[in-house]
C-alpha cells in the first residue's frame, strides 16, 4: 500500500532528537501574568474583572464576545493588577489582562461536571465553549464552532492531527507517549457527538513509538483508528491532513466539515477531556523549548500567561552565548520574537532557540525560473508567479493564478534556491485580497 | 529589554540549495562533453572555451560595473553561458568572432533584459544563431584531422552515408560539444538524478522528434536514419541541456512537455524540409518564444479544486 501522503511538500532537518526523550515537567509561573484577550480566531473576549480584583486559578476572567470567540481563565491566583495593551507575540500591542501572581496556587472549584454518561450532546459542547478551549495547533479556532457543524449526522471523520510535522516540536509527541489515554479519551467523547463519524489518530511515520502506543490502547475501540502518514512536511497543514487520511479534498472555500471532518489537534483533544472529565478550563498547555541555543531542551507543561522569559532560565538558559533568532512556534510557520518579555497563549506550542539567523545568511536573488517551487506546493500553486504579482499588487492576476489557495505552510521560501520571500510576498496579498473581499461585502 | 533579536517573516530554516550551487551542477555534467571536444579537436577547443567564459563573466562583470548593478557573476550563469556558446562552436571559428558572440550573449540576451532569469532567449542559442548569420562561412566550417569536411548530418542529407558509431562516441566533425552523445548523456543523467533538469523536455521532446521523422522523413522507417539523426547534430546537447534552460522554459509541469513536442516538431520542419541540415538552436529560440504562450495554456488546476493531490 502507498503511504498515506499528499503531493508536494519537503524535507527539512526535523531537530526532534533534541527534545523528543525528554518527559514533561512543569515549568513554574511568573510573578506577572498576562492573558491578551485575543489568542483566538474571532472576537476578543470581554473582561470580567476589574484591576484590584482578587481572581483565583482557573477563574474566568473574559468572557467571549459572540459565538466565534473564547472564554478566557487565569491559571494562577493573584491581584489584577492591569487592563493595558501589552506587547504580544506578533511584536504588536494587544489589550491584555495583567495579573500579579501570588503563587498561593488558590483554585476556583471545579465545575461540578456530571458523569459523561448523564451528558447531553449540546452539554458537551456548551462545557467545552465555557472552558474556552481553541485549536492548539497554532490558529486558535474556538472548538466549539467546529463542534457545532450545521449537519451533525454529516459528518464521517473526527481527524485527531498528531502529525506534528513541524521541525524540533515534541509537544504532541510526548502527549502521545505519556498521556495517550487522555487523548483518546477525547476523541471518544468528540465521537459521541457525531453518531455517523470514526476517529482516526493521524500520526507521522517518523514517530513509531506514539503509533505503537496509542494503536495498543485502541485494540478494542471500533470506531477508532490509528492511521500512519508520511513524514513530510506540511503533513499537519488542514487541508493536507484531510487528504492523505479520507482521500477527500478541500479548498479555500470550503470548511472541513463541507468533507464531513472535523480535524482537532493533540493538546485540543487532551483539553476537551479536561474540561468533561474533570472539569477543569484550558489554562495550560505543552510548550517545547528548544533548539541549538539552549542549553537543556525540554517539553513543559505551562500555565498559559506565563511569559516565554522565564522557560529559558528553565531550560538552563542560553548555551554559547545569545542566539541570533528566537521562534515562538516550529521554524516553518512559526513567529519570530524581538523581546522575550512577552506571554504564552492557548496557541504556542514552542520557544524555539537558534544560534545562527538563515533567513538573514541568504540574499534573495532573481527568480531562475527553476520550479522548485512549483514541485514542492501542497496547493499545486506558482508561487514564483504569485509572488511577481504580489509584489507589483496585480491582485487580479493574483487570484486568476489561485493565490488565495495558498496555505502559507513556507515550503516555496524554504526550497527556493533564488532564496526568495515567497511565502512572504504571497502572504501579505493574500491577507488583502480577503480583506478587500470581505469590505466588500 | 534583551538585546535585540533578529525578526523575519517565517519560515526561518532555508534549503542548502542555492543559484551557484545549481549552476555549478550544470557545470560539472558539461565537463565530459567538454573534456571529450577537447580531445577530439584539440588544444584549440580549449582556447574556444577558455575565451567563450572569461568573455561572458568579464561582459557581464563590466555591464554591472557600469549601470550600477549588484555583481552576480558569483552565481556562476554566465561560467555556464560562455562554456555552452563554446560547446556549440566549431573548433576553427577564431577567437574574436567567439568573443562577440559571448558579448552579444551576455549583454544584447541577458543582461538587457533584466539579467539571470529574466531573458526569454537562450542566450548561448541566441549568440550563435548571430553568428551563424554574420559569420555563415566560418561558423559552418567544420575541420577536422586537418581538413574540411561535411558534418555527418549534411553528408546524411545529401544522400551519402555515415557511420552510426562514430556518432554516438563522438570521433565525426561538429561543433565542439555536440558529438559525443554518450559523454553528453553522461552529464545529464547527472543532472537528472539530482533533480537540476526536469527529464519532461528532454524526453518528450526526442519523442516527438523521432514521430515526426518517422511520419514525414523520406527515410523515416529505417531505423538506421533515425539512429544517425538523433546522434548528429546540436540534438542530445540541446534537448539535455539547453532547451531545459531554467529562466527559458515553462515553470508548468504539462507546460514542459507541450514545450518539448513543439521542439521536436520544429526541429523536424528544419531538419527534414529546410535546406540546411541542422536546426536544433534555431528550433530552441523559436520554441522559447512560445513559452508564456504556453505557461498561460497550462496552469495547474490546484488542490481542491480538481488538481492533482
Amino acid at each position: 500500500m502507498a503511504k498515506l501522503t499528499f503531493k508536494g511538500g519537503i524535507h527539512p532537518f526535523d531537530g526532534k532528537d533534541l527534545s523528543k526523550n525528554k518527559p514533561i515537567v512543569d515549568a513554574d509561573a511568573t510573578d506577572i501574568m498576562i492573558y491578551p484577550l485575543s489568542q483566538h480566531i474571532g472576537a476578543p473576549a470581554n473582561p470580567i474583572v476589574s484591576v484590584g480584583d482578587r481572581v483565583l486559578g482557573n477563574q474566568k476572567i473574559a468572557e467571549a464576545n459572540g459565538f466565534v470567540s473564547a472564554n478566557i481563565h487565569s491559571s494562577v491566583s493573584g491581584i489584577v493588577k492591569a487592563i493595558e495593551p501589552r506587547r504580544v507575540v506578533g511584536g504588536q500591542m494587544a489589550m491584555s489582562i495583567v495579573i500579579e501572581n501570588d503563587h498561593l496556587y488558590e483554585m476556583a472549584p471545579q465545575y461540578n461536571v456530571p458523569h459523561i454518561a448523564a451528558l447531553t450532546k449540546e452539554d458537551v459542547i456548551a462545557i467545552v465553549k465555557e472552558a474556552g478551549i481553541i485549536g492548539m495547533g497554532g490558529a486558535g479556532f474556538p472548538t466549539h464552532v467546529k463542534l457545532s457543524p450545521k449537519n451533525p449526522d454529516e459528518i464521517h471523520y473526527i481527524i485527531a492531527n498528531c502529525a506534528e510535522c513541524e521541525p524540533y516540536l515534541t509537544s504532541d509527541y510526548r502527549r502521545m507517549i505519556e498521556n495517550p489515554e487522555m487523548l483518546v479519551a477525547g476523541l471518544k467523547i468528540m465521537l459521541s457527538l457525531f453518531p455517523n463519524a470514526r476517529g482516526i489518530l493521524a500520526v507521522e511515520d517518523n514517530k513509531p513509538d506514539a503509533i505503537k502506543a496509542l494503536r495498543e490502547i485502541t485494540i478494542d475501540e471500533t470506531r477508532i483508528e490509528v492511521k500512519a502518514l508520511k513524514t513530510k512536511y506540511p503533513q499537519g497543514s488542514e487541508r493536507q491532513l484531510i487528504y492523505a487520511t479520507t482521500g477527500r479534498a478541500i479548498n479555500s472555500t470550503m470548511l472541513p466539515a463541507d468533507a464531513g471532518c472535523i480535524v482537532d489537534n493533540v493538546d485540543t483533544i487532551v483539553a476537551i477531556y479536561h474540561a468533561v472529565i474533570d472539569g477543569l478550563p484550558l489554562t495550560e498547555r505543552i510548550v517545547t523549548v528548544t533548539g541549538d541555543a539552549i542549553r537543556f531542551p525540554q517539553n513543559f507543561r505551562v500555565k498559559t500567561g506565563t511569559l516565554y522569559s522565564s522557560l529559558i532560565e528553565a531550560a538552563g538558559g542560553f548555551k554559547d552565548g545569545f542566539p541570533e533568532k528566537i521562534v515562538s512556534g516550529g521554524p516553518m510557520m512559526g513567529r519570530a520574537l524581538f523581546d522575550l518579555e512577552v506571554p504564552t497563549t492557548k496557541a504556542s506550542s514552542a520557544l524555539l532557540c537558534m544560534k545562527k539567523d538563515e533567513v538573514k545568511d541568504s540574499k534573495p536573488s532573481n527568480c531562475i525560473n527553476c520550479g522548485m517551487c512549483v514541485e514542492v506546493c501542497p496547493s499545486r500553486l506558482i508561487p514564483s508567479r504569485l509572488a511577481d504579482f504580489a509584489e507589483h499588487s496585480d491582485k487580479e492576476k493574483f487570484e486568476k493564478y489561485n493565490g488565495l489557495e495558498c496555505v502559507e505552510c513556507g515550503s516555496c521560501s524554504y526550497i527556493c534556491p533564488a532564496k526568495r520571500q515567497l511565502v512572504q510576498s504571497i502572504g501579505t496579498v493574500r491577507k488583502q485580497v480577503l480583506a478587500d473581499k470581505r469590505n466588500k461585502k | 529589554m534583551n538585546e535585540l533579536l533578529n525578526v523575519s517573516a517565517s519560515p526561518h530554516v532555508r534549503n542548502k540549495l542555492n543559484t551557484s550551487m545549481i549552476m555549478f551542477m550544470v557545470i560539472v555534467a558539461l565537463l565530459p562533453a567538454t573534456g571529450f571536444g577537447i580531445y577530439n579537436f584539440g588544444i584549440r577547443a580549449a582556447l574556444i572555451v577558455a575565451v567563450c567564459i572569461a568573455t561572458c563573466v568579464i561582459s557581464e562583470f563590466v555591464y554591472e560595473k557600469i549601470m550600477k548593478l549588484p555583481v552576480t557573476i558569483g552565481d556562476l550563469s554566465a561560467v555556464v553561458t560562455g562554456l555552452l556558446l563554446a560547446l556549440n562552436l566549431p573548433s576553427s571559428i577564431p577567437w574574436w568572432i567567439a568573443a562577440i558572440g559571448s558579448v552579444f550573449a551576455i549583454i544584447i540576451v541577458k543582461m538587457l533584459f533584466g539579467g539571470i532569469g529574466q531573458n526569454f532567449m537562450n542566450p548561448a542559442l541566441g549568440a550563435r544563431c548571430f553568428l551563424l548569420i554574420c559569420f555563415t562561412a566560418r561558423m559552418t566550417n567544420f575541420t577536422y584531422d586537418g581538413v574540411s569536411t561535411a558534418t555527418p548530418l549534411a553528408v546524411l542529407k545529401s544522400g551519402g552515408s555515415v557511420n552510426a558509431w562514430d556518432m554516438l562516441t563522438g570521433f565525426i566533425p561538429g561543433t565542439i560539444g555536440e558529438t559525443s552523445v554518450i559523454a553528453i548523456i553522461a552529464g545529464a543523467v547527472i543532472l537528472l538524478l539530482v533533480g537540476v533538469i526536469d527529464a519532461r523536455i528532454p524526453f518528450s521532446y526526442i519523442i516527438t522528434f523521432v514521430l515526426f521523422l518517422v511520419l514525414f522523413a523520406e527515410q523515416g522507417r529505417d531505423p538506421y536514419y533515425i539512429t544517425c539523426q538523433l546522434c548528429g547534430g546540436g540534438l542530445m546537447l540541446g534537448a539535455f541541456f539547453m532547451a531545459t534552460d531554467y529562466a527559458t522554459s515553462p515553470i508548468t509541469n504539462l507546460g514542459k512537455i507541450f514545450y518539448g513536442i513543439c521542439l521536436g516538431i520544429m526541429t523536424g520542419i528544419f531538419r527534414v524540409f529546410s535546406s540546411s541540415a541542422e536546426g536544433v538552436s534555431y528550433a530552441i529560440i523559436f520554441c522559447n518564444l512560445l513559452v508564456p504562450l504556453i505557461e498561460n495554456i497550462t496552469l495547474p488546476k490546484c488542490f481542491g479544486r480538481g488538481g492533482e493531490a
